[in-house]
């Protein structure tokens, strides 16, 4: 890797879809999911990127993964252009940069034993022992070796979301983008899935983009965050200074907005107090 | 509508049981919401909660049935076994419910202003369709929905997801009922859409209507609700007032809970608390305490099932239960 070179630099992109026509003689409406946005990640970092529903979050997974082009601007990895490619020149970003989708039950087919599954990207790049990477993979999971001759319906929602991760692993990315992760988790499995991405980035020296709407898991997770709002790039700093003094009203409107169980529990302590008074 | 008798019961579950021909889903539960009073139910998805508020509703799904009671103030039948006829006559009136999904909740072929009509000429808690319609738009106006009056000529795919929310939460509303029951109805909404619905929530339930809130968010459930049930595995494992509950968990699953929430709190090595494990699918659940297959607490004495301490509305089930100092019994 070349000094401070970022990784992946997204600059000035614009990605506009159009509705699909309504009238005969005028073209759809054009709608702007992301206008004007630019960052970059450098290797190593846990890259937070948050946003309500709207915001472009999963337009620009898509662009990053390469799954789409962007109207404008540039998207690069490793300084190769990945933006205006053909799918056959994507080969070296497939193989470096894997995504973790929200849906474990959306994103695995339903029809396929869990040791194809997770060799799937394997087999595309002809590698030489797919069963034993397939074991390793499993291992680094926290599933049992069993686990590969069963279906994605057999496991629970954290078990899928294992799986997925698995499979992400398989042709050794340097970068997991992981869209919303844990969203469809109850508690106590999230905090073993976000155990595991941390595990995972630290032992295989993984660079994180880690995209979720929930602010207290980015805060837990990444080092830097991007603030979405309708497309544009509102904030983007050190996730603690974003936390502590966010600068732009929206993210202060967000952080306002998130329950918290000691926030919420501190409205207690005064009214208590008087009501307990016989 | 004062609320002349603060602590009466609007809704007393007793020994309520779920079961299939061959498994037992919800198993005694107990519970009481009183008038005004905020209701928070929570624990993973496969504890029984969601099941518990349908035997509530009468909505079981075919093949379940349930057994024990359920009462609801002014009715005088006990609403499980009732007939279905029976029931129809106080869903939509004096008990309702709001779902997580709102699209599925909402028809998708008919106007919004017509599916708060609906329930009241259904009802006929308004005597004509005119005087239903004024009533809608106005409810519509006290969920904030924008415009109300263009907005009511919407139909459900026009609105976002938080509109449509609003708009299931005033057909809910629509005949005063005495009990609200809300199942994960801010889960699919974004932070800012879920802090507007809560604080309509709290504002509907401020008078004499009673709520049971579902959810998996245990924040959610501190800001919003006045007490707390805690089930795992089908069973009660806790319940009490929310500041003791989630600050002086008796039981280790609320415990777990708790430490797995929050995000700030890590061990030496900065990873989350975790429960160890995962739930169970239905009917696999230990036999004894429910819980003791992922607690670290567990002992021969968990083999046994442990009686509920203290009183329904504060209290626990556990033979080995943490903060010994803590407010519970």
């Amino acid at each position: 890797m070349t000094g401070d070179q970022p990784l992946i630099e997204v600059t000035d992109v614009h990605r506009t879809y159009r509705r699909p026509r309504v009238s005969l003689t005028r073209p759809g409406r054009a709608v702007a999911a992301l206008r004007g946005v630019s960052f970059s990640v450098t290797a190593g970092q846990r890259f937070g990127i948050v946003g309500e529903s709207g915001s472009g979050k999963s337009t620009l997974i898509r662009l990053l993964a390469g799954l789409d082009q962007p109207t404008e601007g540039t998207v690069r990895f490793r300084g190769q252009r990945v933006s205006g490619r053909p799918e056959r020149q994507l080969g070296f970003l497939r193989r470096e940069l894997q995504v973790v989708f929200q849906d474990p039950m959306g994103s695995l087919d339903p029809r396929m034993r869990v040791r194809d599954i997770i060799a799937e990207p394997l087999v595309a790049q002809g590698h030489p022992d797919t069963a034993g990477r397939v074991a390793e993979l499993l291992e680094a999971v926290g599933l049992p070796q069993e686990a590969a001759g069963r279906f994605p319906h057999q496991f629970s929602g954290g078990q899928r979301q294992r799986v997925s991760i698995a499979r992400a692993l398989a042709p050794r990315p340097s970068v997991l983008v992981a869209d919303e992760p844990v969203s469809a988790l109850d508690v106590s499995v999230r905090a073993q899935i976000l155990n595991l991405l941390a595990d995972l980035v630290e032992r295989y020296a993984l660079t994180l983009v880690f995209v979720s709407h929930d602010l207290s898991v980015v805060r837990h997770v990444c080092d830097t965050v991007a603030v979405l709002r309708a497309g544009e790039l509102v904030e983007l700093g050190p996730v603690d200074r974003v936390y502590r003094a966010p600068e732009h009203p929206y993210t202060r409107e967000l952080l306002a907005a998130v329950p918290t169980l000691r926030g919420a529990l501190a409205r207690f302590t005064t009214r208590t107090a008087e009501e307990e008074q016989p | 509508m004062s609320r002349s008798e603060p602590r009466s019961p609007v809704l007393t579950v007793t020994g309520l049981t779920v079961s299939t021909v061959d498994t037992e889903l919800v198993r005694d539960v107990s519970l009481r919401v009183d008038r005004g009073e905020r209701v928070g139910l929570i624990g993973e998805s496969g504890s029984g909660k969601s099941l518990t508020a349908s035997a509530v509703l009468g909505l079981l799904p075919e093949g379940v049935r349930a057994t024990g009671s359920v009462r609801l103030a002014g009715v005088d039948h006990d609403l499980l076994g009732a007939s279905e006829r029976a029931l129809a006559a106080l869903r939509g009136r004096r008990m309702t419910l709001v779902f997580q999904e709102p699209m599925t909740a909402l028809n998708p072929a008919m106007r919004v202003v017509d599916q708060v009509a609906e329930v009241m000429l259904v009802h006929r808690t308004r005597p004509d369709r005119r005087s239903a319609r004024a009533a809608a738009v106005e409810l519509l106006d006290r969920v904030r929905l924008p415009d109300p009056a263009d907005t009511a000529r919407a139909y459900p795919h026009q609105l976002s997801g938080g509109q449509r929310q609003r708009v299931v939460l005033a057909i809910a509303l629509a005949n005063d009922p005495d009990l609200l029951i809300c199942d994960e109805p801010t889960t699919a909404l974004d932070v800012t859409v879920q802090a507007r619905m809560l604080e309509l929530i709290r504002a509907a339930t401020a008078r004499s209507t009673g709520l049971l809130f579902i959810t998996h968010d245990l924040a959610v459930v501190a800001s919003l609700c006045d007490r707390v049930l805690v089930m795992y595995g089908g069973r009660l494992v806790e319940s009490g007032p929310v500041h003791q509950v989630f600050t002086a968990p008796r039981h280790p699953y609320t415990r777990g809970l708790l430490a797995a929430s929050d995000l700030t709190a890590t061990d030496e090595r900065g990873r989350l608390r975790t429960i160890p494990g995962s739930v169970p699918g239905a009917g696999q659940f230990p036999a004894g305490c429910v819980f003791r297959t992922r607690c670290d607490r567990a002992d021969q004495a968990c083999g046994q099932l442990p009686d509920w301490r203290g009183t329904p509305e504060h209290g626990h089930a556990c033979w080995h239960p943490t903060h010994p100092g803590g407010g519970a019994p």
